[in-house]
């Protein structure tokens, strides 16, 4: 057995790694071929402002999709922190008002949700898809009971100018914020034992046993820590249009799964990076931004994204190595 | 005498309808190496896994120095002291070297909750110097050769050897099989190196290699331990003796009931290539002859199975049917011209587990059973009992679950699919692999009765002994070619070592 399997020295494979780069790149030339506005600062500024929310959410579900599972969750999970921060900054609801402190509770909480969707799908063996489908949907259902059907307006506007308003260096707030977030999921893809483990999982759950990782242990974690990403997104999303209801993260999920995978990451599990959803984040958010710009409709916006990621799916997937597609 | 490092007493293990264990003991002493040899189906790489943790034995115990153990998962017999290089490799591509060698066990480089990347791989460079492997240890393993990995997944078990403060025991799971003759060497020099610290479990095909590293030798059979003996005492053959324990092969494999072959050409491959599997196969398949190929692992001969039967396109040749050529670009189209696979993964291939026996066997031939569009479910069961009857299928009825038969009844099934279908040629890939002796014998009088009706049979054999005692004529296959054919007729068999010397 000589032959040299050398995967990711090929053309293909090298093209691979460097295509969505690639995409967000010739993207970014073609729209400001179109309009020239496109490269002015201010355009910037709203590009990265448009990406903060969307890239605390991409964090979570990269994680969860590198194990090889996938998670439905994020929009009750968003709702139910979005509520419960709102809820707990003054407002004209409740008479709480503890201004930052319900960042971290809203963290604590989406965590704690998504320790739920793990438990469920590792303990009762049901698939993470339909488990985080379910428990999405239950999300969305309490927090549009917790409000009967309303909304809680946030009176507080220096919470609303430290999450996601507020300036420094002229860049909001919120892309600060998302800026650590990516920090954080980085240290724990590259330096941390979960993800290590989480990469081996995802690559290969029987070896991954064999090697001794505690697989439910580590699965369970892991949709925990997604689950406190969108507990932070939900607090931001809260700042940013100063309400707490039922449906504020409305299609952000298709969004944050689109994103994921135009970054290349595989939805077999495995292979991918956070660092892989930073620029599939931004080719999202260009090509929306672009289709705004060239003003084209909106419903016509939403059927390209999701012709894009069937396009992004048939790229970047190696289907001469699946025998069979479900 | 003392106290063996590592020992098992009576332990015994079922799968569903075969008992892969029964009633096994052996022991290992201090710094001895072991070999564990047997056929296929034996119970070599059951018995490992028990010891590693993989699997739990259904009754005995496991002893390190004389105290009884359990052993629940891999990660508590490191602890103990056992580690494992798996048969089918589990060094995971998507990881680093250094990544995998310590994979589970990234304790000893996490300071405040973060690995050292620089640490782990400096330990990983001193353990890959061990079995003077020449790679970064940080490179992915998706970008190194077979053979490397291999190298980094002995790594890693030897990796126990300095972590560990007692004795330890070391299984290797048929770790040569992929390596060339260089790197088997170096593998014997380093167990011998490490023979003063370490104890090994040693499983491999090749009797030689086993005779040559081991210093006691236990032979299994059908799960049971049949022999123990002193390496220096034994011989290729009297272990050959020992792992098939009978003599009279020619009755095990009803070789008086051999057809003759007709002068009909049933199925003729010229110049068949597929890149990187195989090249140039040329071959005449007659009416009612057993063709066996043998090879070793990576000869191609499961590639070429597999193209013949249309699961995969050649890259160049033609393979004709009936002197008809024919181009399969799906599995359907090969039923449709009458040839058929049993796939040697049954569960996975071969069968259907939640449909029915009747179900199943008729699932290649559905339009024969359907009129209207509308599936005559009399006719199908009556053809189903037909066929129980005739292959005295053991089911409870023909609407039983297929899952819930015995590995031989399933194969059976199996085999009754194609027969329905009406194929002309049947292509067995390891056809009696897992399943136990009596159902083995089965198969091959089934495999007679089909050549004596005209079926023709390609066979590829779950051991070399079943290749000769079933087959007609018998190409060997090495590296993709066919290096030799021989034929076979009843009495004038020819002689393992043979095929052996055109295998590797």
């Amino acid at each position: 057995m000589t032959a040299a399997v050398k995967s990711g020295d090929t053309l293909t494979g090298r093209w691979r790694r460097w295509a969505p780069v690639a995409v967000l790149v010739g993207l970014c030339i073609f729209v400001g071929l179109f309009d020239f506005n496109f490269f002015s600062w201010s355009n910037f500024v709203r590009i990265m402002n448009v990406a903060a929310i969307p890239m605390v959410i991409c964090m979570g579900s990269t994680f969860i999709i590198l194990m090889g599972s996938i998670d439905l969750s994020a929009e009750g999970v968003i709702a139910i922190c979005a509520v419960a921060a709102s809820m707990l900054v003054a407002n004209d609801y409740t008479g709480v008002a503890i201004g930052l402190w319900s960042v971290p509770i809203a963290i604590v909480i989406g965590g704690a949700i998504g320790l739920i969707n793990g438990a469920v799908h590792v303990k009762l063996r049901i698939p993470s898809f339909m488990t985080t489908l379910g428990i999405g949907f239950a999300g969305i259902g309490v927090a549009t009971a917790i409000l009967g059907g309303t909304m809680v307006r946030i009176t507080d506007n220096g919470f609303r100018n430290d999450l996601s308003l507020g300036r420094v260096f002229d860049i909001p707030a919120a892309v600060w914020i998302a800026a650590v977030a990516v920090g954080v999921a980085w240290v724990i893809q590259e330096r941390m034992r979960i993800g290590r483990w989480l990469f081996a999982i995802g690559t290969d759950e029987a070896t991954a046993r064999n090697a001794g990782i505690p697989v439910e242990r580590t699965r369970m974690l892991i949709f925990g820590i997604a689950g406190m990403f969108y507990g932070l997104a939900g607090a931001l999303s809260a700042a940013q249009i100063g309400r707490g209801h039922a449906l504020i993260a409305q299609d952000k999920l298709f969004t944050a799964i689109t994103a994921v995978v135009v970054g290349g990451t595989a939805l077999s599990g495995g292979v991918g990076s956070v660092l892989n959803s930073v620029i599939g984040v931004f080719i999202v958010v260009v090509l929306n931004n672009g289709m705004v710009l060239m003003g084209i409709e909106p419903y016509v916006q939403k059927g390209v994204q999701g012709l894009l990621i069937i396009a992004a799916v048939a790229l970047a997937l190696d289907r001469s190595r699946l025998d069979v597609v479900k | 005498m003392t106290e063996p490092v590592l020992e098992i007493r009576g332990v015994s293990k079922s799968f569903p309808g075969v008992k892969a264990l029964d009633n096994v003991s052996f022991a290992i002493n201090k710094g001895e190496v072991v070999g564990l040899i047997g056929e296929n189906g034996a119970g070599k790489s059951t018995l490992l896994k028990v010891l590693n943790g993989v699997y739990h034995a259904d009754e005995g115990g496991i002893f390190v120095d004389g105290k009884p153990i359990s052993i629940s998962s891999p990660r508590q017999a490191f602890d103990s002291g056992i580690a494992m290089v798996f048969q089918e490799q589990s060094v995971l591509p998507t990881l680093t070297v250094a990544e995998n060698i310590f994979l589970g066990r990234e304790e000893e480089f996490i300071r405040l909750g973060l690995i050292s990347r620089k640490r782990m791989n400096a330990a990983a460079a001193k353990e890959l110097e061990k079995v003077h492997l020449n790679v970064d240890p940080a490179t992915r393993c998706a970008d190194l050769s077979f053979a490397d990995r291999q190298m980094v997944e002995i790594a890693k078990a030897l990796s126990l050897d300095s972590r560990i403060n007692g004795h330890v025991t070391i299984l290797l799971d048929e770790p040569t099989s992929v390596l060339e003759k260089k790197e088997v060497d170096l593998l014997f020099s380093i167990v011998k190196d490490l023979k003063a610290r370490a104890s090994f479990v040693f499983i491999s095909h090749r009797i030689e290699e086993v005779l040559e590293i081991s210093d006691r030798v236990y032979v299994l059979r059908d799960g049971k331990c049949v022999k123990e003996l002193e390496a220096k005492d034994a011989t290729v053959k009297d272990l050959h003796q020992h792992m098939v324990g009978r003599q009279l092969h020619h009755e095990y494999y009803r070789e008086a009931r051999q057809a003759t072959p007709s002068s009909e050409v049933v199925l003729e491959s010229k110049g068949l290539v597929k890149d990187g599997a195989f090249a140039n196969i040329s071959f005449a398949l007659h009416a009612g002859e057993v063709l066996g190929i043998a090879g070793v692992i990576g000869s191609g001969r499961e590639d070429l199975a597999r193209c013949l039967a249309g699961h995969t396109k050649p890259d160049g040749g033609s393979i004709s049917i009936a002197g008809r050529a024919v181009r399969f670009s799906a599995a359907y189209d090969a039923t449709a011209s009458g040839v058929g696979l049993v796939p040697a993964e049954r569960k996975v291939e071969g069968l259907v587990a939640p449909f029915s026996v009747a179900e199943n066997m008729t699932l290649s031939a559905l339009p024969k059973f359907v009129s209207g569009g509308v599936i005559r479910f009399a006719a199908e069961n009556a053809v189903a009992k037909q066929w129980i009857d005739r292959l005295k299928i053991k089911t409870p009825s023909a609407a039983t679950m297929v899952g819930s038969l015995s590995g031989g009844n399933q194969q059976k099934v199996v085999l009754a699919k194609w027969r329905i279908a009406g194929v002309k040629v049947l292509i067995l890939d390891h056809p009696t692999r897992g399943i136990d002796v009596g159902a083995k014998e089965d198969v091959y009088e089934l495999i007679r009765d089909m050549t004596a009706e005209g079926l023709a049979v390609i066979l590829l054999g779950d051991t070399l002994e079943e290749v000769i005692g079933l087959s007609n004529r018998i190409l060997v296959m090495k590296d993709g070619e066919v290096t030799a054919s021989f034929d076979a007729p009843p009495g004038a068999k020819p002689a393992q070592v043979d095929l052996v010397s055109h295998m590797v």
